[in-house]
Order: C-alpha cells, then sequence, then structure tokens
C-alpha cells in the first residue's frame, strides 16, 4: 500500500496490521519515533497525521492510506532545522533525549493550530506524553522559545 | 367584507371594522389582564422568602463525626463533580451543565460568605435540597437533582451541611446561566415543580426490607442515579412510568438499570458492588465516561451503603427473564473462544467469515486486528487489560455512543493513580474507519441487529469536545476470579 | 613529521627528573584499533598513582591519539547516559591540549579500544575518567612543546600553544599532527601535570552545547535503537512470569510457522523468537508467551508491610560510625522510623542490544554501563574467551543504574550465536523492562536522637536495613539469560559496597558534626524481589530519613530548619550551599506561609560526603480533599568543584529533583505472592507534565581549581526530603512511609 510519509509517497509492502512505528522505524529507517512501550501509554512513538498527534506504536498503517504522515525528520534537518528543533537546540533541552522527538511532535500539533497557545494549555497537551529523566522544566522552556520564533515568524511575513 | 372566524361560517359583517378593531383591542386587554392576574397569583403563591443570613460556623464548632457522615454523602452524592470546575478550587463552582435548554454553571457551594454559600444557615441548605430554593428565596433550576436529594432525611441534611460548611472558602463567581426567556426567570421552575416534585423525605416501602430500603434511599435520594439513567420528557423531569429505561449524560448513554439492561452478561449485586467501589466488574468491564468520577467517589462512601445501593440496582435489573441465564451462558463461551492471544491471519480470516453484517468488512478486521486486539485478546485481566470486547455493554448496547466516545478518546492517564489507560484514536480514525470498525465489533461480538445510527455517533461524538475523565482504578492486586474464569475453566474440559 | 627518533626523555619531560622510561609496543599500539587488549600496565612502584583512571591505565595514548595528519581523538572508558558526559570531557580535552573543540572526536566505552572505568556510575565519570583526560591531555601538551621547542631550538617555556599548535616565539607553527612520532604518547603519565590556569578557560566552565543533542532532535542516529546493520533479525525474548520460574513446555511448532519466523530458541527456562521483521517478532513473541507453561515458585513478601518484612530478615550487622559517648546528657530524645518500597529504574526506553557472532568473534552493542564487567559475564556464560567478546557501548534511553541493558545484552549474544553470521537485535517489551529489571531495594531507618537545653543534637544513633545496592559485576549470574539456561549460572552472592562510597549505607553517616554518633548498616542478604543499583543508591533514602529527622528535631528545638541545620554544620562548602539555597530561595519571608496546604522543605547533603553538595528549598501545595500534593516552585544550590560545563550540571539536578519528586510522591513497585504486577505506566505512574512545579532554578557555586565533584546524583536525596519536609510544614503531618501517596495523605488529614 503506499504511505504519504513528509510528503513523498512510499510504497510499503506490509502487511496492513503493522503499528506505523516499527514500517517507520524499519522500512524507512526513521529514528525519531521511538518504541516506548507500544501501548500508546507514554508518547515516544508520537507522529503527526494530518498534522494531528497519533501514537504510532498502536495505529496500524491499515488506518493512513491517503492520509499525511508527518515525523520529526519531516519537519527539518540538522542543516535546516525547523522552529521546534532550534527550540530544543537552544534550549538544550534534552537529557538522555530518547522521549524528545515525541514531545516536539505532540508540541508541534499544538503550535500549528494553537499559536497562542497558554503555559497551562501546553502543559495540559503534554500530559500524555511521558519524560523519565526530569527534562520537563527544559521541554516547556523550548515550546515556549519555538512559539515564539513561528509567531515571529508568522508576524513577520505577514508584515 | 371580513371573514368571521368565530362560527366558520362566512357572513356579512354587521358590526364594522372600527367596532371590531375596538371590540378586539377591549377583549386583548380583558385577556392581558386575565393573564397577568393569574401570573400574578402564581407569583404569590410560588414566592418564597429569603432566608435571614448566618455567620458561617467557627472551625472547630462542628461534630467531626457528624461531618464525616457528610463526607460518605457527598462522596455518594457527587457533589464535587459538578461543584468543582476542570482546573478550578473544590466545590467552587462553575461546571457548565448543558441541557437542551441551554447552559446551567453549578454554583460556589464552599461556605465563602461573599461568593459562595457561607451565610446559609441549615434551614435554607435543607430547603435548597428540600424544596430546590435557595436562600434568598429564588429557585433552583433541576440541573441541581433536587428532585432527588428532596428524599435525604433531615438527619443527612445535617451531615451534608456539616460537610459543606467546613470545606475551604473561595472567592469565585461561576458564569452566568445561558438560558433563553422566560426560562431564566427563576420563578418559572416553580410551575415545574408543581408537575414534577414530590417533597421528601424518603418514606420506606414496608413491602421490602431494611436493607431494600436503604439502597432505595441512597439511589432515589443522594445518589440521585435516575437523573442520568432515566429518560426524560420534552420539560426536562424523568419520566417516572419510564424508571431506570436508560437515559444520557454529557454524550455518554447511562445503560437501562431495568429489565432492559443491555449487559451481554447479567448484572447482580456482588459485580454491581465491585463495579461501584472498585471501577471494574471482571464480566462487564471498567467504570469510564461521568461513571468513572461516580466510581471513584464511592471509593470514599460507605462500603456498607456501597453494597446497599448495588442490591437495590440489582433488584431493579431483576433476573430479566428466564433465557437469561442461557444467554449469559453462550456470552460467555463465546468470549472465552474469542481469547487467543495470537492474531494470525488464518484467525482473521475465520473471523472475518463469521460476520453478520451482510457488508463484509475486511477493513474492519483489519483495524481491529493492528490498532484494538493486542491489548482487547491479550492475557491481561482487567481492569489494565483490555476487556474482551464479547462482554462490552459499549458494544452490545443500544446506539454505538459510548463505544465511539471511548474509541475516539480513550482512557486518559491519570496523575499519579493506578488505573487502566488506554489510547484514543480520534486522529488516527477518520469517520469512515470508525463506522466500519463499529459495524464489525458489533457483528463480531455480539448476535444483536446492526446499529443504525452509528454516523450519527460519529458525528455527534467528534464534535463536541469530549472532556474524557481520567478513572481512579483500585488497588493493584489482581482482582478475584469473576464469572468469566469459571466459564472459562468450563468451556476448556468441554 | 614523524620519524625523528625519540631524543628526549619523555619521563624528564613529564616529571622534571628521573630516569628514562621508553617502552616499545611490539604492536604498535597508536595505530592498532583491534587489539582488544586494553592498554593498561602496573604504574612504577615507587611513584604514587597518577591522578584519576590513569591510575588504573596510565599510559597517554590510552586516552589521547594523535594522527599523522592532526586528527585528535581522545578516549574514555566512560559512556554517555544522556548526562552530558561526552560534551564535558571533550571540553577538558580541548581546553587542556588548547584544541579546537570541535575537531576533537571521543571514542566512548568499548573493550576493544578504551581503558577500563568500570561502570558509568556513582558519578564517578568526571572525577575519574575527566581527571584522567584532564591530565594526559595536559601531559600530552607538554610533551608537544618539548618536541616543538628541540625542532625550533628555543626553550620549552617560550613555546605556547593554541588551536592544536605548538607555536614558537618567531611564530613558526608546528601542528600536532607534525609532531607526533610513533611511540611519542605511549609513556605512563606522571602524578602530576602543568595543568591551565582557570582563569585562562575559555571552554571548560563554559555551557558548551552538548555534541550529541542535534541529532536527537534532527533523527539523527543516535540510539542502539537505531542500530540497523545489514542482514539483522529481530528479537523478542519470553520471559518467566516470576522469578525462578521453570519452563514446563512449549509447543512451539505452530509459532515457527508463523509469517517471517527464523527460529524458536529455547536452552533450559531461556525461551526467545527470531523473526525477519519486527511486529512479525512481536506477534511471534504473544503467540510464543501462550503456548509456555511454566512451574512457578516464587514467593514474594508482603507489599503492605515491607518494614515489618526487612527487620525480619538475618542480616549481617556493620558498624558504619561508632563514635558514640554516654553521659551527654540530652533533654529531649526523638526516635522515628522511616521507609522506602521497592522503587523501578522504569527507563522511558525498554532495553535493547544487538549482537553479532562473525568468525568467532562476538560484538555487541549494548547500553549497559559497564562494557568490561558486562563482557566478561557475557563470555563466561558463552564459555568464550574474553578476547573473543566485544562489547561496543551504544546510548540507549536513561537509565539510572542498573536497569535491563546488561541483560538484554546476554539475550543478544545468547541468540546472535544461535544464529551465527547475523545481527540479532533483541528489544524488551514495556512489561519486560518493568518485571524484569533490578529495584531499587526496599528500605528502612530506625533513627534517635538527644537534643540538650540549647538545641544542640547531642547525640545520634542510626540504623539503616537494607540489601546490597549492586549485583555487579557478578559475572555470568548476575545475567537473567545466564540463569535461565539448561546449565545455568547461579546469581552471584550479595556483598555489602564499603564505605566510603557504600551501598546501603551510602550517605548514612551525616555531615553534621555530633559530639556522639553511631550508625549501623543491617546488611540484608536475602533478596526476594530483584534488586541492583538505582541513582543515588541508599543515599536517597538515608538522605531523606536524616534531612526528615532533622526537620522533626529542628521543630522540637523550635528551631528554624535551615538555622538548625547551619548550627551543626561547620563545612564552608556545606554551609555555602545551605546558605545560597536558602537565600536564593528567600526562605526567610515565606508569602503564602500559613495558607491552607500550602507547605515549605528545606534539605541538605553531600553525596557520599565526597562528591557534589547540594542543598535545596521547594514550596508544596496539598489538596485538601484528595491529598495529593504537588511541588510548585523550587530552588537548589549546588557546588561540583571546577565546573566544566554549568549546564550539565544544572541538567542532572532539575532532572534529580523531578525525578527524586516522582519517586518520593508517587512511586512503589507492587506484587502479589508470586509476580510483580506493576508491568507499565499504568500500574506503575510516574510525574507527568501536571504536576511539574510552576519554577526551578539552580545555582551553581563554581571552585576554580578544585577537584571535579560528581553531580549526577546530588539532588535525589535532598529532593526527597524538602518534599516531605514542605508536605509536614502544610499538612502539619510527618509522612515516614514513602511514597507520599495522595491517598496516605488524604487519610492522615482527614475530611
Amino acid at each position: 500500500m503506499k504511505l504519504n510519509i513528509n510528503n513523498s509517497e512510499h510504497d510499503v509492502d506490509m502487511d496492513p496490521r503493522t503499528p506505523l512505528l516499527y514500517v517507520l522505524r524499519d522500512d524507512l529507517k526513521l529514528n525519531a519515533a521511538k518504541f516506548g512501550c507500544g501501548l500508546g501509554q507514554c508518547g515516544a512513538c508520537t507522529v503527526l497525521v494530518d498534522g494531528e498527534p497519533i501514537f504510532s506504536c498502536v495505529t496500524p498503517i491499515a488506518l493512513l492510506a491517503d492520509k499525511q504522515i508527518t515525523t520529526l525528520e519531516g519537519l527539518g534537518t540538522s542543516e535546516q532545522p525547523a522552529p521546534i528543533q532550534r527550540a530544543f537546540i537552544e534550549a538544550q533541552a534534552a537529557q538522555c533525549g530518547y522521549c524528545i522527538p515525541g514531545m516536539m511532535m505532540r508540541a508541534q500539533a499544538l503550535l500549528q493550530k494553537n499559536p497562542h497557545a497558554s503555559d497551562a494549555e501546553i502543559r495540559a497537551w503534554l500530559e500524555p506524553n511521558l519524560c523519565r529523566c526530569g527534562t520537563h522544566m527544559r521541554i516547556l522552556r523550548a515550546i515556549h522559545r519555538a512559539q515564539a520564533m513561528m509567531t515571529t515568524a508568522q508576524e513577520g511575513s505577514q508584515g | 367584507m371580513l371573514q368571521s372566524v368565530w362560527d366558520g361560517k362566512i357572513r356579512r359583517d354587521p358590526i364594522g371594522p372600527m367596532m371590531r378593531a375596538k371590540r378586539f383591542a377591549r377583549n386583548a386587554v380583558v385577556f392581558c389582564f386575565i393573564l397577568a392576574l393569574v401570573a400574578g397569583i402564581f407569583a404569590i403563591a410560588a414566592w418564597q422568602p429569603a432566608l435571614a443570613p448566618i455567620s458561617p460556623p467557627p472551625a472547630g464548632s462542628i461534630d467531626s463525626s457528624l461531618i464525616k457522615r457528610g463526607a460518605e454523602l457527598a462522596a455518594i452524592g457527587d457533589c464535587g463533580v459538578c461543584h468543582t470546575a476542570p482546573s478550578g478550587r473544590e466545590f467552587a463552582g462553575g461546571v457548565g451543565i448543558q441541557t437542551p435548554f441551554g447552559t446551567i454553571y453549578s454554583t460556589n457551594i464552599t461556605p465563602d460568605e461573599k461568593t459562595g454559600i457561607g451565610n446559609w444557615s441549615e434551614t435554607a441548605f435543607q430547603r435548597a435540597m428540600r424544596h430546590g430554593v435557595r436562600r434568598d428565596g429564588g429557585y433552583l433550576y433541576p440541573a441541581f437533582p433536587y428532585d432527588h436529594f428532596t428524599l435525604v432525611s433531615d438527619d443527612d441534611d445535617k451531615a451534608l451541611y456539616a460537610f459543606v460548611m467546613t470545606r475551604e472558602p473561595v472567592h469565585a463567581i461561576p458564569p452566568a446561566n445561558e438560558l433563553p426567556f422566560p426560562l431564566n426567570v427563576r420563578l418559572v421552575m416553580a410551575g415545574w415543580n408543581l408537575a414534577f416534585l414530590h417533597p421528601g423525605p424518603y418514606r420506606a416501602d414496608t413491602a421490602h426490607d431494611e436493607n431494600w430500603n436503604r439502597g432505595a434511599y441512597l439511589v432515589e435520594g443522594v445518589g440521585h442515579c435516575g437523573a442520568c439513567h432515566t429518560p426524560r420528557n420534552f420539560l426536562g423531569a424523568e419520566k417516572a412510568d419510564q424508571k431506570f429505561a436508560g437515559g444520557e449524560a454529557e454524550g455518554w448513554t447511562a445503560y437501562a438499570l431495568d429489565a432492559s439492561s443491555p449487559a451481554p452478561m447479567p448484572w447482580n449485586a456482588d459485580a454491581l458492588t465491585h463495579y461501584l467501589s472498585l471501577g471494574f466488574a471482571d464480566d462487564h468491564g471498567v467504570a469510564r465516561g461521568p461513571m468513572a468520577d461516580v466510581a471513584s467517589d464511592l471509593r470514599s462512601a460507605s462500603q456498607d451503603d456501597v453494597r446497599a445501593i448495588a442490591a437495590y440496582v440489582a433488584a431493579q435489573i431483576g433476573d430479566q427473564g428466564p433465557e437469561r441465564p442461557n444467554v449469559a451462558h453462550q456470552v460467555a463461551v463465546q468470549a472465552a473462544r474469542g481469547k487467543t492471544v495470537a492474531d494470525t491471519s488464518a484467525d482473521n480470516q475465520a473471523d472475518v467469515k463469521t460476520l453478520r453484517d451482510p457488508h463484509g468488512n475486511d477493513e474492519g478486521a483489519q483495524i481491529y486486528a493492528g490498532a484494538c486486539a493486542g491489548c482487547h485478546k491479550g492475557p491481561r485481566a482487567l481492569p489494565y487489560g483490555g476487556i474482551n470486547l464479547a462482554l462490552s455493554s459499549g458494544i452490545a448496547g443500544p446506539s454505538a455512543n459510548n463505544l465511539i466516545n471511548v474509541v475516539l478518546y480513550g482512557l486518559p492517564a491519570a496523575e499519579a493513580t493506578h488505573a487502566p489507560i488506554m489510547p484514543g484514536f480520534i486522529n488516527a480514525m477518520n469517520d469512515t474507519q470508525l463506522i466500519l470498525l463499529a459495524r464489525y465489533l458489533r457483528a463480531r461480538f455480539t448476535n444483536n441487529l446492526p446499529w443504525s445510527d452509528i454516523a450519527d455517533s460519529v458525528r455527534e461524538a467528534r464534535s463536541a469536545q469530549r472532556a474524557m475523565t481520567a478513572q481512579q482504578a483500585p488497588s493493584p492486586e489482581p482482582a478475584p476470579a469473576g464469572t468469566m474464569q469459571r466459564i472459562t475453566d468450563e468451556a476448556q474440559h468441554q | 613529521m614523524s620519524g625523528a627518533p625519540i631524543t628526549l626523555s619523555r619521563r624528564a619531560v613529564l616529571v622534571g627528573s628521573g630516569a628514562l622510561i621508553l617502552s616499545f609496543s611490539s604492536t604498535a599500539r597508536l595505530l592498532a584499533q583491534d587489539s582488544g587488549v586494553p592498554p593498561t600496565a602496573p604504574p612504577q612502584p615507587s611513584a604514587p598513582p597518577p591522578p584519576g583512571s590513569l591510575a588504573k591505565a596510565p599510559f597517554l595514548d590510552s586516552w589521547i591519539r594523535i594522527d599523522a595528519d592532526g586528527a585528535i581523538t581522545v578516549f574514555t572508558g566512560k559512556a554517555e547516559l544522556g548526562q552530558g558526559i561526552k560534551t564535558a570531557l571533550l571540553q577538558v580535552a580541548a581546553e587542556q591540549l588548547d584544541a579546537d573543540f570541535g575537531q576533537i572526536k571521543l571514542v566512548t566505552a568499548d573493550t576493544a579500544l578504551t581503558a577500563d572505568e568500570g561502570f558509568t556510575a556513582g558519578s564517578h565519570s568526571m572525577q575519574d575518567s575527566g581527571t584522567a583526560i584532564m591530565n594526559a591531555a595536559a601531559q600530552v601538551r607538554q610533551l608537544l612543546i618539548a618536541v616543538a621547542a628541540q625542532r625550533a631550538g628555543r626553550p620549552a617555556d617560550q613555546m605556547t600553544t593554541e588551536n592544536a599548535a605548538v607555536v614558537a616565539p618567531d611564530g613558526r607553527r608546528f601542528g600536532y599532527g607534525e609532531l607526533v612520532a610513533a611511540e611519542l604518547l605511549h609513556v605512563q603519565a606522571a602524578p602530576q601535570s602543568v595543568l591551565k590556569d582557570p582563569s585562562r578557560y575559555k571552554i571548560m566552565n563554559r555551557r558548551i552545547p552538548r555534541v550529541d543533542i542535534p541529532a536527537k532532535v534532527t533523527g539523527g542516529a543516535a540510539f542502539v535503537q537505531d542500530l540497523r546493520p545489514d542482514g539483522m533479525v529481530h528479537a523478542r525474548i519470553v520471559r518467566p512470569p516470576s522469578y525462578g520460574a521453570t519452563l514446563v513446555g512449549v509447543e512451539s511448532g505452530a509459532v515457527e510457522a508463523m509469517p517471517g519466523v527464523l527460529k524458536v530458541v529455547r536452552d533450559g527456562s531461556f525461551l526467545a523468537v527470531i523473526a525477519e521483521r519486527e511486529f512479525q517478532a512481536i506477534e511471534a513473541m504473544r503467540a510464543l508467551a501462550a503456548a509456555a507453561q511454566w512451574q512457578e515458585t516464587a514467593k514474594l513478601p508482603d507489599a503492605e508491610n515491607l518494614p515489618d518484612f526487612l527487620a525480619g530478615l538475618p542480616s549481617q550487622d556493620i558498624t558504619v560510625l561508632d563514635q558514640q559517648q554516654s553521659g551527654l546528657g540530652g533533654a529531649k530524645t526523638l526516635s522515628a522510623t522511616y521507609s522506602r518500597p521497592y522503587v523501578a529504574h522504569g527507563s522511558i526506553g525498554p532495553s535493547c542490544a544487538v549482537a553479532q557472532l562473525d568468525s568467532g568473534t562476538l560484538t555487541v552493542w549494548t547500553h549497559t554501563q559497564g562494557v568490561f564487567p558486562d563482557r566478561d559475564a557475557i563470555a563466561e556464560m558463552l564459555h568464550m574467551p574474553k578476547d573473543k567478546v566485544r562489547c561496543i557501548h551504544t546510548e540507549g534511553a536513561g537509565c539510572y543504574g542498573h536497569n535491563g541493558a546488561d541483560d538484554a545484552a546476554a539475550d543478544a549474544a545468547v541468540l546472535a550465536r544461535a544464529m551465527p553470521g547475523r545481527p540479532v537485535r533483541v528489544q524488551w517489551t514495556r512489561e519486560q523492562e518493568h518485571a524484569c529489571e533490578p529495584y531499587g531495594p526496599a528500605m528502612m531507618v530506625k533513627v534517635s536522637a538527644a537534643l540538650d537545653d540549647a538545641g544542640n543534637i547531642v547525640d545520634w544513633d542510626y540504623g539503616v536495613w537494607s540489601n546490597t545496592h549492586n549485583m555487579r559485576p557478578g559475572g555470568a549470574g548476575a545475567l537473567l539469560a545466564a540463569r535461565s539456561l539448561a546449565e545455568p549460572f547461579p546469581a552471584p552472592e550479595p556483598k555489602p559496597i564499603p564505605m566510603p562510597e557504600g551501598g546501603g549505607d551510602r550517605n548514612s553517616i551525616p555531615l553534621y558534626k555530633f559530639p556522639s554518633a553511631k550508625v549501623i548498616y543491617h546488611f540484608l542478604p536475602a533478596m526476594p524481589v530483584r534488586i541492583s543499583a538505582l541513582r543515588a543508591l541508599g543515599g536517597y533514602m538515608n538522605v531523606f530519613s536524616i534531612e526528615s529527622f532533622m526537620d522533626e528535631l529542628a521543630a522540637a528545638a523550635a528551631a528554624d530548619p535551615v538555622e538548625f541545620r547551619l548550627k551543626h554544620l561547620d563545612d564552608p562548602r556545606a554551609r555555602e550551599v545551605v546558605s545560597t539555597a536558602a537565600e536564593r530561595f528567600g526562605w526567610s519571608h515565606k508569602p503564602r506561609a500559613g495558607l491552607p496546604g500550602r507547605g515549605y522543605g528545606f534539605a541538605f547533603a553531600r553525596y557520599k560526603n565526597l562528591a557534589a553538595y547540594c542543598a535545596i528549598a521547594c514550596e508544596v501545595e496539598v489538596n485538601h480533599e484528595t491529598g495529593r500534593a504537588r511541588m510548585v516552585r523550587a530552588v537548589a544550590a549546588v557546588d561540583s568543584g571546577q565546573v566544566v560545563n554549568p549546564d550539565g550540571i544544572t541538567n542532572q539536578i532539575e532532572g534529580a529533583i523531578l525525578q527524586s519528586m516522582s519517586w518520593t510522591l508517587y512511586e512503589n513497585v507492587t506484587f502479589d505472592e508470586r509476580r510483580i504486577t506493576s508491568v507499565d505506566w499504568a500500574t506503575y505512574p510516574i510525574l507527568r507534565f501536571s504536576a511539574v512545579p510552576d519554577a526551578m532554578e539552580v545555582h551553581i557555586i563554581n571552585r576554580p581549581g578544585m577537584p571535579f565533584l560528581g553531580s549526577g546524583e546530588a539532588g535525589q536525596g535532598p529532593a526527597a526530603a524538602a518534599v516531605a519536609n514542605a508536605v509536614a510544614n502544610a499538612t502539619g503531618h510527618r509522612f515516614r512511609d514513602l511514597p507520599l501517596a495522595k491517598e496516605r495523605i488524604k487519610a492522615a488529614i482527614g475530611i
């Protein structure tokens, strides 16, 4: 079946029951989305489908034909990082870093649809994602930073 | 020529337009005068006096055992659920209750003098509970279910008062109600009360024993179960002749608690006690939606009271007819058979073949196999493992409503609480996929007729930003083996 | 320009006098990649040992390699765990070598390439590896200067270094690459180095951005989970459902016929399945687990009564401190008993490893904290010579001690042997990581103290009950796989870690000065529940207990908690962190004191009484209706000696506070009579964003030129006690049994 991932079509020859996470990691060799629990409890596997966050560990690819899948790799690269990536680097928002791609994708979904989300809204929005190292303060700072970058860019382009 | 409608005949008008107009005006004035008179009489009759404000009783002056009793009753009454906003302080109000007539916001019932009920006397409090009237004489709306609370005894009202007056005072003003005229004139509730309020307190039914009456008192009174589980008429009152025939709450179906209970396995008092006090029952699933709050609160209620409630509700459901045990047995055998872990494609093919849905539905089978089977076919017991779907009321019930809610929103993690977590699929499935899945589950796991309203349920559920309550679950010990376990053992020995 | 014979005395260069020591290594050690023999040699018998890990691996070229083209490689036996050690060590090397930070390559723990620095644990990385690299780099620089000076014909003290080159007074530059000759760096380190003056630091004590973060936020390969060597296959283990369960039978025929399944491996009670694709392996695992029949014999203690259980176990009593004097006469005596349950590491990424057996050599990519001990254990398990097994550290998710990583490595090794030639990837499930990892042990503390009339502590009597906190190195028997094989290896005997490091007794000696004090460690060998090292080891519980008790004593003495601590502390660095934290927090005026449900707490400890100092002040709110406690604000002060990367320290302390808060408020491993029942995030809930504090600050006190003090675990104990003290302040109730679950708090505060 065909999957649209990061704006390109991929022909995937997998059992349609296969959760997206394994297709991303094993077939497409994309590293960002991570296996954390396989149960939809921790958010380490979060990617976007049509701009909204899903747990790729419990989403079979059978559900995803004709939908736009976005992974962290699709937002930007180390040479040309997206605002959220720049923000996380500048804020040094990682300890082990394992949970971070999931956090970033979850945050990206929020900032895309609610660019002026308050701190309380950001915190509530991130509830499904776990961080065991205790990097929460930095993650919040990084998201605020990304928010500032994104709203400035928007205002700049509208000016 | 004017047509006169008074006698249905067309005839010549002997009076003339000017006279007719004057006569019409005079009749109108008379009519309005009579209306005003009636309204005035009504208003005078309905008027309730304001009761004198008091200073809140000092801390430590109230008997602590009375407060404790009040707390237990408040746990059954779920006061906090309606009177505590999601990010608000306890009992400070502000929860918007959607009714067909508009949104009504719960009030601040902390003992704050300015914005709460801090200057309500015990009499004023009881009048609100018994008659639905506030301290200042204004009528309350039955979104506050005083039509149930009226049954609460004087002693229990005292205990509730003691509890409420010893909460932390919070200065908070809830939003104004959003009701159209004339409903925003509180006085009209006097008329509603006339028709639908049967003032209490509860009177024992001598045809039943003490335990039954205890259960009845709690269920019909402070527990106000019928407020969700009984259908309502066009005036928003519960239909007295359809008690416990099923209702709705916050977008969830509140299943019938009478003989038409749709649960695949029958409810009994033990299962209900377990469900109400621990938030799950082996043969039924976990409490979710508004029942999650109820089960969570009942954890702090007196367990004797919970048992009495369960016994009364079980009595309402009754034995559901002579065929029920057979049906239950069939369900159990079916459920046991379906509980193998491996979901190979061979299993899939076999399952697809047994579908009763004539529209085939390979896609629904695939979605189930990929998204659901991992947890719902796994070996892990309730409440943390996914329920065996053959036992699910959500799939067997009269509408797809609750199933759609759960699939879309899941069971979110509860902070610092041992509670089952289920991911929501709201962003992973579009409406078409949801409908296919729902039809497949209905066909595969029940022998009931297909739903006719799935598309409506889906549309409505998706548009309502359903706030899913986090479930407070039981202690981590494994649950005692339920009926399911015994039937499984039997099935394996057949 | 290499090739010039070495005619200078390197030893003379490094120590300024003494005999020349030149050793000629038969295999050009500088350039060999494949030698599996770690470059160690005992130092000169009469000379004092060189600092840090140089004592164990004294040859400079074990740490620094400079190629003819000028490329610089630094080797460390430590591993990146997410604590930023790669970056910090690069900073150290770059600073002392005067080389560009971005041009240096760092090779981390690899049994074929690096020194054996044991485990990356105990907050030793900066103290041991950082010190070794700092000194090795400084001494390498000295040698390079000497060679350049000789070539330039100038005295060495007229030469300077910059940008990986030695510069003569006339401006002539000698790149490091041209100066290096074959054996130049194969010399043992001297006991002392000429280190750069901290006031001239350009890279150390700077917030250099971490070198590993960019890949982690752009989808670069960063973790062992990201390895995909050609031909790799996927494996899943079917673990016994309880400790010691034996596999009675398994009908694996159906599983072997499942799509993609290559092999079902059974060796005794070790059971696993290997498949081409990952999801195929997962489905096969589920089917195999359903088909397996186990005989279970485990008997677990009563989870509701762990303190009693611990008190009833046979113990070996170790006197940790005996400075007890009698007759000091206390006006008031207080006693208390504290406890904590088993606590899980709960790594967010379940353990993973990749192993390949190729031409008789086994390579394992693993996130174990100790590649050398894990290698030794695996070699023993497989009856292979050590030099045929290579363990390469590859990052995993945060481990916080001994989690499932070593076991996953062993699993992969067993399976690699079953499929020679192909890389086998083993991924643990969430449930396996939660149920099979070795936990932080349950502990109990009993303490009593006497106060005189002036409110001074005059006597202190402290006892701690605990299992060992470390089951490594333990040989093959420490590995789950090895214990399950048909010819199993028995679990190693538990041994206490001696003080001053300690295990259950870590931090059991308060830093406070008491005229009379006794500390006994009741070491409990019996381990019905699998345990091992969890971040801070006994330090978490001992500091929680000591600092809670200090508050109880302060209250009995009607003293302010901070003043009370200062009264008993004479270590000036300790006093300074305490004062700094209190002052920065605003301890002297607490704006919401007295408001219902608000409380303030303070705690202090020096990790192991040897490593970093940390003091924490916090504010907590407790919901009266639910009993839920939440930290609102925290301010920490930390003294880590010479600071290398201040951001790294801040990150570690912030993380420690939040992780410790989660342990303290929420966490306990649950089990029934036979099995662990906390097997996922539903049954083992941890901190989520809804409870994250509003604000947190970390203030670092830099000590230029002083030794590095390990900081990775320093926040754990003080955070626990600060929270507990704040909850006590908020509710008027003292909670001594962890966790401070909301149900417990609610039960105490009542309706």
